[in-house]
C-alpha cells in the first residue's frame, strides 16, 4: 500500500470533515447535553409505554419545555429533560403528577440528573487543560526517545483525531457530555499508542536506510505494522461495540465517542501521522539542497 | 522436557481457569473463603444507586474568611449526614465554594436533599418555644474562661446589634421569672434539637453572654463550635445532582459485565482463529490481566463507577496489543526464514521497545488525566493506568513463559500454528 503517495487524500478528506462539521457546529451549533448547559434529566419507569404526547399533557401544568424520549428495553421508562434546572422539590412534584397518574410505585423512580449552569464550563476548562498538559508530557517523552518532528506529528495527529470526532458529533447532532469528554481523553491515550507503534518501526528502519528515501521508509513501516494496527483496533472496537450494544443508556453515551475516537485514531495512525513526518523530513532535505546549491 | 513442559502447562492453565472461577463464583477451600469480585469491589453511586448532590455556597466572602465559612458549613453538613444512619456517606469540599456529598443506598432523595441541604438553622427560643433569634444574629460563640469562677471553661456569645437588642428583651422577660424555672430558661436549639439549655439570671443588655456550666474543655469547645456551625450565613444552592435508583444501578453493574462477557468471548474467538496456538495464549494472558487489573483496583480500595467499568472493558480489547504485537513481530521472523525457537526470541526483544514507548505514551495520558480529571474521571484514569501496567507484565511475563512451553511441547511446532 502507497500511503504517503496519495497523502493529499487523506489530508484533504480529513480537513474537509472537520471543516464541513465545525461550520455545521457554528451554525447550527453543538448538541449540548444537560451536563454542559445546565437542565435536568428525570428517568422515570411508567411500566407501559406511553406516546410521549401524553405524558406531555401530563405534565404540561409544570410547563417545562421538556424533550421527552422513551429508553429501556421495551420503551416502558421515559427520560424527560429540560433546559431549566428543577431543584429536588419540583423534581419529586414532577414525578407525583405521574406517579398518581400512572399508579407508580416510589422505586419507579429510576434516576435524576440535575446542572446548574455554571458547572460546563468548569468541566470543559479542566478537559482542555488535561489534554494540553498530556500532549505537552507526551512530545518531551517522544522528542526524548525518538526526534522532536515525531513528537510535533504525534501531536498534531492527536489534534486531528480531537477535531474530527467533534465534527463528527456535529454533523450527526450526537449529543456531547462530560462523558464525551472522557472518552476524548482515552481517545488521546489510545491514538497516541497506535501512532507510537508505527514510529517506533520507522526508527528502526531509517538504520538500514541507505538513500534518503523517507517516503519509502514510510511506507514500508506503515505495511509492517498494518495487520498489528488493524487486529489492534479490531479487539479494541469488539468490546467497546458490546458494552454500546449490551450497556444501559449512560455507558452508551460513552461508548459512541470511543468507537467513533478508535476508528479516527487507527486511520490517522496510519494515514496522516506518517505521512506529516515525512512531508516534514522531505521538505527539511529539499530546503538542505537549496541551501547547499 | 517435553512431559515437564506439558505438566507445568496444564498447572498453569488449572491455576488461571481457577483464578477465574473464583473471581466470578468465589471460591471455599477449607475455612478460606474468597468472595466473588464483584463482591468484594467497591462500588460508586451510580452502580449501587444513591444520591449525590454539589452544593454552592451563595457568598461573597474570599480568601481565609471563604475557608472558615465552608469549613463550618461542612460540619454541620457532616453531622447532619451521619445523623441519617447510612453506611457510607461522603463530605467532601469540591473546588473552593463547593461541597460534595454522597448518600448511598438513600431511599427517598428528595427527603435527604432537602434535609442536608436546608440553611442551619440555629435558634433562641423563649419559654413558649418561640424564636427569639436565629443564628444569623450570632457574631460570634467561643471558649474562655472566668477568672473569678476558678477558671472552668464557659461559651461566651457575641450577637451583632439587631441580635443584641432582641436578647436583651428576651432576657429581661426570662429574667423576670424565677430563676430555675421553665420561664427563665432560654434554650439553643440546633437543627431542632436543644444543645444547651442556659438559664438567665439577669437581664443582658450589651449583646454579650457567657454559658456556664459544668463543661469539660471539650464540651465547651464542642458547643461554641455547633453555635459557631449554627450561625453559618450562607444559603446552599443546588448546582448538580444525581439519583440513581438502586435498580438501575444494580441493572447497569449486571449489562456491563454480560457485555464485558460477550465482548471478551468474541475476542477470544478473533485471536484464536487468527493466531492459532499464540492467540490461545493471548486469551489465558487476558484472562490474567484482567485478574490482575480487578484485585489491584480491590487492593487500592478503588471505587468502581460506571466509567470506570467502561474503561475496564475497553482496556481488555487493548490490553491484547501488546500481544499483537509480540506475534506480528515473531511471524515475520519466521516468515524471514528462522527456526520457531529464533523467531520467538528476537520476535520478543524487537516487540520490547516499541510496546514501552506506546505505552509510556499512555500512561503519561492517565497521569494528567487523574491529576486534573474530577470524580469520575480520575476512578477511569486509575483503572486506564494499572491496565495499562498490567497488559504490559502480562503481555512480557505470561505470554512469553507460555508460548515457550508451548515451543517445548514440540507437539505445536508447525508454523502454520502460529499463524505463519
Amino acid at each position: 500500500m502507497k500511503v504517503v503517495e496519495k497523502k493529499k487524500i487523506w489530508f484533504g478528506l480529513s480537513i474537509a470533515i472537520i471543516v464541513v462539521g465545525l461550520i455545521m457546529g457554528m451554525i447550527q451549533g453543538f448538541n449540548l447535553g444537560i451536563d454542559f448547559t445546565g437542565g435536568t434529566m428525570m428517568q422515570i419507569n411508567l411500566n407501559k409505554q406511553v406516546a410521549v404526547k401524553e405524558v406531555k399533557e401530563v405534565i404540561k401544568e409544570f410547563d417545562l419545555d421538556a424533550d421527552i424520549l422513551h429508553v429501556g428495553e421495551a420503551k416502558h421508562e421515559i427520560m424527560i429533560k429540560t433546559k431549566k434546572d428543577l431543584n429536588s422539590k419540583e423534581r419529586q412534584k414532577v414525578f407525583e403528577v405521574l406517579q398518581t397518574k400512572y399508579k407508580l410505585k416510589d422505586t419507579d423512580f429510576r434516576q435524576a440528573e440535575q446542572f446548574g449552569p455554571s458547572i460546563g464550563e468548569e468541566i470543559q476548562k479542566k478537559a482542555f487543560l488535561s489534554v494540553a498538559i498530556a500532549a505537552i508530557g507526551m512530545l518531551i517523552y517522544i522528542t526524548f526517545r525518538f526526534e522532536f518532528k515525531f513528537g510535533a506529528s504525534a501531536i498534531i495527529t492527536l489534534l486531528h483525531d480531537i477535531l474530527v470526532v467533534l465534527a463528527v458529533f456535529a454533523i450527526f447532532r450526537i449529543q456531547i457530555n462530560s462523558s464525551f469528554v472522557a472518552a476524548m481523553l482515552t481517545i488521546v491515550g489510545y491514538s497516541i499508542n497506535d501512532t507510537i507503534v508505527v514510529f517506533d518501526r520507522i526508527r528502526e528502519n531509517i538504520k538500514f536506510m541507505k538513500k534518503k528515501n523517507y517516503d519509502d521508509i514510510v511506507d514500508t513501516s506503515v505495511n509492517q505494522t498494518l495487520t498489528r494496527s488493524i487486529n489492534t483496533s479490531v479487539t479494541t472496537l469488539i468490546t467497546i461495540t458490546a458494552l454500546y450494544v449490551f450497556g444501559v443508556e449512560s455507558i452508551k453515551a460513552f461508548a459512541l465517542p470511543l468507537i467513533a475516537g478508535t476508528i479516527t485514531g487507527t486511520y490517522s495512525s496510519i494515514f496522516i501521522a506518517s505521512p506529516i513526518w515525512a512531508s516534514w523530513k522531505n521538505w527539511e532535505l529539499r530546503k538542505g539542497r537549496y541551501n547547499a546549491g | 522436557m517435553k512431559v515437564k513442559n506439558a505438566i507445568v502447562l496444564l498447572l498453569i492453565i488449572a491455576i488461571v481457569a481457577v483464578g477465574a472461577i473464583a473471581g466470578i463464583k468465589g471460591l471455599e477451600i477449607g475455612n478460606t473463603k474468597i468472595s466473588p469480585v464483584k463482591e468484594m469491589m467497591t462500588l460508586g453511586l451510580d452502580l449501587k444507586g444513591g444520591v449525590f448532590v454539589v452544593f454552592e455556597a451563595e457568598t461573597d466572602a474570599s480568601g481565609k474568611e471563604l475557608d472558615k465559612i465552608m469549613n463550618q458549613t461542612k460540619e454541620v453538613i457532616e453531622r447532619r449526614v451521619n445523623g441519617m444512619g447510612l453506611t457510607e456517606p461522603n463530605v467532601l469540599r469540591e473546588g473552593t465554594k463547593r461541597i460534595r456529598i454522597e448518600l448511598p443506598g438513600v431511599k427517598n432523595a428528595q427527603e435527604a436533599i432537602d434535609a442536608v441541604g436546608k440553611v442551619a438553622q440555629l435558634q433562641f427560643l423563649n419559654y413558649k418555644g418561640e424564636v427569639i433569634l436565629t443564628g444569623e444574629h450570632v457574631k460570634n460563640a467561643e471558649v474562655v474562661f472566668e477568672k473569678d469562677k476558678g477558671n472552668i471553661p464557659s461559651v461566651s456569645l457575641e450577637f451583632d446589634s439587631k441580635g443584641s437588642d432582641l436578647f436583651q428583651k428576651a432576657t429581661k422577660e426570662a429574667a423576670s421569672h424565677p430563676s430555675g424555672s421553665v420561664e427563665s430558661i432560654i434554650p439553643i436549639v440546633l437543627d431542632g434539637k436543644a444543645i444547651s439549655t442556659p438559664t438567665v439570671n439577669s437581664e443582658i443588655p450589651n449583646g454579650k453572654a457567657v454559658i456556664q456550666g459544668s463543661f469539660t474543655m471539650d464540651e465547651a469547645s464542642q458547643l461554641a463550635a455547633l453555635i459557631r456551625a449554627g450561625s453559618l450565613p450562607v444559603t446552599l444552592t443546588e448546582v448538580q445532582t444525581s439519583v440513581i435508583g438502586p435498580t438501575l444501578g444494580i441493572d447497569s453493574l449486571n449489562k456491563s459485565i454480560y457485555a464485558a462477557g460477550i465482548g471478551l468471548a468474541i475476542v477470544f474467538l478473533f485471536m484464536l482463529i487468527y493466531y492459532r496456538v499464540p492467540g490461545f495464549v493471548a486469551s489465558v494472558a487476558l484472562v490474567i490481566y484482567i485478574l490482575i487489573v480487578l484485585y489491584v483496583l480491590i487492593g487500592f480500595g478503588a471505587v468502581l463507577t460506571l466509567p470506570g467499568v467502561a474503561g475496564l472493558i475497553l482496556s481488555i480489547g487493548m490490553a491484547v496489543d501488546a500481544n499483537v504485537i509480540i506475534f506480528e513481530r515473531i511471524k515475520e521472523e519466521i516468515r524471514n526464514g528462522k527456526t520457531l525457537r529464533a523467531s520467538l526470541n528476537s520476535g520478543f526483544s524487537k516487540a520490547l521497545t516499541t510496546i514501552l514507548d506506546s505505552n509510556v505514551t499512555t500512561v503519561i495520558a492517565g497521569v494528567v488525566l487523574y491529576q486534573f480529571g474530577s470524580g469520575a474521571i480520575k476512578g477511569f484514569a486509575v483503572t486506564l493506568m494499572v491496565g495499562v501496567i498490567a497488559s504490559m507484565f502480562t503481555a512480557v511475563f505470561v505470554t512469553k513463559t507460555l508460548l515457550k512451553l508451548f515451543v517445548g511441547l514440540n507437539a505445536f511446532n508447525n508454523t502454520k500454528l502460529y499463524g505463519a
